[in-house]
């Protein structure tokens, strides 16, 4: 991992850097993509996030809203990375993505620029700012696992 | 004579506490106050001293408690100026409007009738009214606010008409601060026929509320607010309208005989509200508080807040980075934005200066219309709340950046 990672100060401008121009922060509305509303968890935090999915790779994840800066943040980096990541990789990261913002043990590798938010436990009700977009994501791929197993 | 400093001695909470290792400032007494060391002692007595269940048994310790929990009634009557059998214990002022709404509203409104709310309600005066609409055909109708924010008596008159059965308001907006003139609001619902249930959560704890003098038909409001504990709050209502209100909930206590045919006869209230064991230590708790609060003096106490709030949004004012949103409201609730920052990542950057405010909607989402902001910071004072708790907020207000709100996560 690049030593750019680890410095505080980075990071602070990675996170900056999603709130201040998040990335893919606009919605299609588009049938193509499977939508999640996020807005109960908090009385704050309202955004919607759409997925694509082709087969079984993630080909395209857009979301907007009204949120904070680790919710902002966290979720256009979530945006970016799951791009193109097929199923089980975008599995493989939220799982290790959850670990980290729970204060466990993670691959820091497999995060890249998301390692910004391996300190937000330290802020214990932000915890959930830092998960809002990736348990969308969390969401999506479960309702679309389930719909799988149907067809 | 008031002294803050005398009258901070009274708070265990107010004594040399920390937070994220500043001393703590606490700003948020919308949401909750913090107690006097005679309510924690009426708290503690009755668990230590005291534990029976009133009303419930022919012994001494029995009759003693039950006496306790009747001479609460008769504070908060003093306080607010009514009889003794008015005052309903509740579990807080949302339980005060659930009841209000539907064993009056949801008793007496028929298809067509309206309910006038307004859009700086607090969820627990509009969400009993949607449902009580829906199941009554009624109808929710919206006093205009002014371009401050206010309820006018001027804007009340235009929405009402004859079919306004209800209107329901708070003395007090939790977002905006500002007075309502209650009396006169009270007088215009009347003039037209309808019932008027005032939301007092954050008005009785900083002002005189004369349910008397003003006429008021019901009012609500919560314990812990105003220095007593939490769970337990108080429905008033003028003694005919309760007789005529439905308790939502029957059990032991609310009684006074049944049979296996289904013939209930209820109590007269206020006992008829009050099934089950009550929080006793809650209820003993808030007599406390109200001898408390008139020992203060609700003149000292609306007088230090609003010397105080005056101070603290003169120096706001000079912020060019703070928008201020209510800048000519009366009471201590201050209310306000950083620009470009979202009041979540202003309220986490002030709280690891020591300093509790509160951030959101505040409970009052269809205000967010009329802010034409989905959410602020909400700073609200008590009588116990210095200048230097002020000039802490300010200070921090000074160094609060996009910036210094990410940099507290590293």
């Amino acid at each position: 991992m690049s030593d750019l990672l680890k410095d505080p100060f980075v990071l602070r401008q990675i996170i900056m850097d999603h709130y201040e121009n998040p990335r893919n922060h606009s919605l299609t509305k588009s049938s193509d993509y499977i939508q999640k509303h996020m807005a109960s968890e908090s009385c704050i935090d309202d955004i919607h996030v759409e997925v694509k999915l082709e087969g079984n790779v993630i080909t395209d994840v857009r979301f907007d809203g009204v949120a904070c800066t680790i919710s902002t943040a966290s979720t256009s980096i979530m945006s970016e990375m799951m791009q193109g990541k097929t199923l089980q990789q975008a599995r493989e990261l939220l799982e290790e993505y959850k670990k980290m913002v729970n204060g466990k043990e993670y691959n820091e590798e497999l995060l890249e620029e998301a390692v910004a938010f391996s300190t937000v436990w330290k802020q214990a009700n932000r915890i959930k700012c830092a998960t809002i977009g990736w348990n969308a994501m969390e969401e999506i791929l479960e309702e679309s696992e389930q719909h799988g197993k149907q067809q | 004579m008031f002294s803050v400093e005398e009258i901070r001695k009274d708070f265990p909470m107010l004594d040399n506490k920390t937070m994220s290792g500043k001393p703590l400032v606490y700003l948020d007494n919308g949401a909750t106050t913090f107690k006097p060391y005679s309510v924690i002692e009426a708290v503690t007595n009755y668990y230590t001293n005291q534990t029976c269940n009133a009303h419930r048994g022919d012994y001494q310790l029995a009759a003693d408690v039950s006496a306790q929990y009747e001479e609460a009634r008769d504070a908060v009557a003093k306080l607010i100026h009514c009889q003794s059998k008015e005052v309903v214990f509740t579990s807080g002022a949302s339980m005060s409007l659930n009841l209000a709404a539907y064993g009056y509203g949801q008793k007496n409104l028929q298809k067509g009738d309206v309910i006038l709310i307004t859009e700086a309600e607090h969820a627990s005066n509009v969400l009993p009214w949607f449902r009580v609409a829906e199941v009554t055909g009624a109808v929710v109708e919206y006093i205009p606010l002014t371009d401050e924010g206010r309820v006018t008596p001027e804007n009340l008159k235009k929405a009402l008409h004859d079919k306004v059965k209800i209107v329901a308001f708070a003395a007090v907006s939790n977002v905006l601060g500002y007075v309502n003139d209650v009396k006169e609001l009270v007088r215009l619902a009347h003039e037209q026929g309808a019932k008027a249930v005032v939301d007092g959560a954050q008005a009785v704890p900083h002002m005189e509320v004369n349910v008397s003098e003003w006429d008021i038909d019901f009012l609500a409001f919560s314990a812990h607010k105003m220095c007593g504990p939490t769970g337990v709050g108080v429905l008033y209502g003028k003694y005919n309208l309760l007789e005529e209100t439905d308790p939502f909930m029957l059990g032991g206590g609310a009684n006074a005989r049944f049979d296996m045919c289904g013939n209930v006869q209820l109590k007269h209230a206020p006992f008829k509200f009050e099934a089950g064991t009550p929080p006793i230590e809650g209820v003993l708790g808030l007599k406390a508080a109200c001898e408390y609060i008139m020992s203060v003096g609700y003149e000292n106490i609306s007088r230090h807040e609003h010397e105080l709030r005056t101070y603290l949004t003169d120096q706001i004012k000079k912020l060019d980075h703070v928008i201020l949103y209510n800048p000519n409201a009366e009471t201590g609730i201050v209310t306000f934005n950083v620009r470009k920052i979202f009041s979540q990542d202003v309220a986490s950057y002030l709280g690891t200066k020591g300093i509790c405010v509160r951030s959101g909607s505040h409970c009052a989402k269809i205000l967010v219309n009329f802010l034409k902001t989905s959410d602020t910071v909400r700073a609200s004072l008590y009588f116990y709340n210095t200048k230097e708790d002020c000039d802490a907020l300010v200070e921090a207000l000074k160094t609060t950046t996009i910036e210094n709100c990410v940099g507290i996560f590293f």
